[in-house]
C-alpha cells in the first residue's frame, strides 16, 4: 500500500522534520509514500490575493501530474502534511468539480501544457490516513513505547478543519487528540486548538511574521494558555504552525515579559516516539527546543532529551 | 475607470463572492467577534460590509484591514448567513491590487506579490529567498533582529538557502500564460 506524497515547499525547508517524521512514522506501519514527481508550489495564501485563477491553476497541475503516475480508473489519494497546502489542493478540487468558468479556464490551460484533470486525485491529511485508514487499532498496536501520559496540547490551527471539514468537526475537531491517546498520551482540553497562530500570512517561513506585532501576540497566547492547561507539549499539524509557536518564544518572553518555553512538535514526532523510532529518524535535532517528561507507567520509552 | 465601476457594478463582480456578501449581511457582526486580527484592523469585517452596502469602494480597497486578514476562515465557519466572508476579503484583495491603490508601505501585499513573482518564476516557494528580500524591500534594519533565530535554522539545516525550482518550468509557464489571455468571458 502507498499513497502520493505531495511535500510543499515548507517542507523541504523549516518544516523539514515533519517530512522526515511522516516519512519514518508511514514507514514503521508499513505504508509507502511516494513523493509527487516535480511538484510545484500550492500558491499557499499569496497567490489568490493576487490572481484567483492561477491560483487554483497551480494546485490543478499538482492534481494532474498526481493521476498521470497513477493511470485509472480508481481514485489517487495525494497526502498533503502542510494544513496550507492541503486547504490549496481541497479548494481547486471543488473549483474544477462545479464546472463554472474557472473550471474551464483552468481545464483549458492544463490542455494547452499537455496535462489533464479527470477529478480522480483528491488530497488527503496525514491525520485522516492515519485514523481513518490505517486505525487507532493498528497505531495502538504499534505503539512500543507509549507516551506515558504525556500532557500534549493538540493544536489544529485554521486550515486543516476550515473552511473545508473533510474528516472531522470545523468547530470542536478530535482526530489528533484520539490518534495520540492511542499512542499513550494524555491530550489536554484545550478550546484554542482551531485559533489562528498568526503565520497563515502567505508562504510562511522564517523572519516573515508579515505583522510581527500581530503573529506574536496570537502565538504568545497559545503558548500561555496551553501552558497554563499544563501541557507539557504542543503537537501541531502545519509547518506554519510549528514554527511560529516554536521559533519566537525568546521574543515573546521578552515582549510580553512572561517565560512561554514550550515543546513545539509535529503530531508525527510524537506518534514516531511513541512506535520507538529514534530521534534521528524524526528529526528532533533539527528542533530548536525538544524537552519531554520522563513517560509515567513501566512501558514508558526513553524518550527524553536535555 | 472609478473604482466603484471596476468591480462591483451589479452583475458585474469579479467573482460571486464580491456580490454576496454586500446583498445578504445582516451586520450581525460575528465575523468581527470571531476574527483574531481585530485588534490590527481599521475597520472590522462588518464595518467593511456596512461600507460596501452604502458604496465606499474606494475607501474599503485602500483599507489595511483587508490586508491584515490571515485568510483562517473563522468568520466563513460562524457566519449565520453562511456568506464566505474569508472569501470576499481575497477577493477584495485582488481588486485593490488590480486598482493599484493598495497600501504601498504595508508590508503583506508587498509580500504577496514577491511570493507571486518567485512561484511564477521558479515553480516553488524560497522561505529564506522571501523573507530575505521582503525585509531588505520594507524594513532592512529589523533583519538584525531576526539574524539569531535564522542561524540557529540554518544550523538545523531548516534553513536552506539555494531557490528550489520544478524540472518543467516551461510546462507550468505555459498554463499561467492560457490564464493571462483568457477571460471568464471566453470560457
Amino acid at each position: 500500500m502507498s499513497y502520493t506524497y505531495y511535500p510543499g515547499c515548507s517542507a523541504k525547508g523549516t518544516g523539514r522534520s515533519y517530512e522526515e517524521s511522516l516519512r519514518a512514522v508511514f514507514g514503521a506501519l508499513g505504508t509507502g509514500l511516494d513523493e509527487l514527481e516535480d511538484w510545484n508550489c500550492c500558491g499557499a495564501s499569496g497567490y489568490p490575493a493576487v490572481d484567483a485563477a492561477k491560483a487554483v491553476a497551480l494546485s490543478a497541475r499538482n492534481l494532474a501530474l498526481a493521476e498521470g503516475a497513477r493511470p485509472g480508473p480508481g481514485p489517487v489519494d495525494v497526502i498533503a502534511p502542510c494544513a496550507g497546502c492541503y486547504r490549496a489542493l481541497l479548494k481547486t478540487e471543488r473549483a474544477l468539480a462545479d464546472g463554472g468558468a474557472v473550471a474551464a479556464r483552468v481545464g483549458g490551460a492544463l490542455g494547452a501544457a499537455g496535462l489533464r484533470y479527470e477529478g480522480r486525485a483528491r488530497a488527503r491529511h496525514p491525520l485522516d490516513v492515519l485514523v481513518n485508514d490505517i486505525g487507532l487499532d493498528r497505531i495502538a498496536e504499534a505503539a512500543v513505547r507509549p507516551l506515558g501520559g504525556l500532557r500534549v496540547a493538540c493544536y489544529y490551527g485554521c486550515l486543516l478543519v476550515r473552511p473545508y471539514a473533510t474528516f472531522d468537526d470545523r468547530r470542536a475537531p478530535t482526530s489528533m487528540e484520539r490518534l495520540l491517546e492511542a499512542a499513550g498520551a494524555e491530550p489536554i482540553d484545550w478550546p484554542l486548538r482551531t485559533r489562528c497562530c498568526g503565520g497563515s500570512c502567505y508562504c510562511g517561513g522564517p523572519l516573515i511574521g508579515a505583522l510581527p506585532e500581530a503573529t506574536l501576540r496570537l502565538s504568545y497566547r497559545l503558548l500561555k494558555d496551553a501552558k497554563r492547561r499544563g501541557a507539557d507539549a504542543i503537537a501541531t499539524v502545519c509547518p506554519l504552525c510549528q514554527f511560529n509557536l516554536e521559533a519566537f518564544q525568546g521574543q515573546m518572553a521578552r515582549r510580553f515579559d512572561e517565560p512561554v518555553d514550550l515543546t513545539v512538535g509535529f503530531f508525527t514526532q510524537l506518534l514516531g516516539t511513541a512506535l520507538g523510532l529514534n530521534e534521528r529518524a524524526l528529526g528532533v535535532h533539527r528542533m530548536l527546543r525538544w524537552q519531554l517528561p520522563e513517560p509515567t507507567g513501566a512501558e514508558g520509552g526513553a524518550h527524553v532529551r536535555a | 475607470m472609478g473604482l466603484s465601476s471596476l468591480e462591483f457594478a451589479p452583475g458585474r463582480a469579479v467573482d460571486a463572492a464580491d456580490s454576496v456578501l454586500p446583498q445578504f449581511c445582516i451586520q450581525c457582526g460575528t465575523c468581527s467577534v470571531v476574527c483574531p486580527l481585530i485588534e490590527y484592523m481599521d475597520h472590522s469585517p462588518r464595518v467593511l460590509n456596512a461600507m460596501l452596502m452604502a458604496g465606499s469602494y474606494d475607501d474599503v480597497l485602500r483599507s489595511r484591514a483587508i490586508w491584515v486578514c490571515t485568510g483562517c476562515y473563522a468568520c466563513t465557519v460562524e457566519c449565520p448567513k453562511q456568506l464566505p466572508v474569508t472569501e470576499s476579503i481575497y477577493a477584495l484583495k485582488r481588486a485593490s491590487m488590480r486598482a493599484g491603490v493598495y497600501p504601498r508601505r504595508f508590508i503583506t501585499p508587498v509580500l504577496a506579490r514577491q511570493f507571486v513573482r518567485l512561484v511564477d518564476r521558479r515553480g516553488r516557494s524560497s522561505e529564506a529567498w522571501i523573507s530575505l528580500s521582503l525585509y531588505l524591500r520594507t524594513r532592512p534594519f529589523q533583519l538584525l533582529r531576526y539574524a539569531p533565530v535564522a542561524l540557529r535554522l540554518m544550523r538545523r539545516g531548516r534553513l536552506p538557502l539555494r531557490p528550489d525550482s520544478v524540472r518543467k518550468p516551461a510546462q507550468l509557464h505555459r498554463i499561467l500564460e492560457v490564464l493571462d489571455v483568457t477571460t471568464e468571458e471566453d470560457a
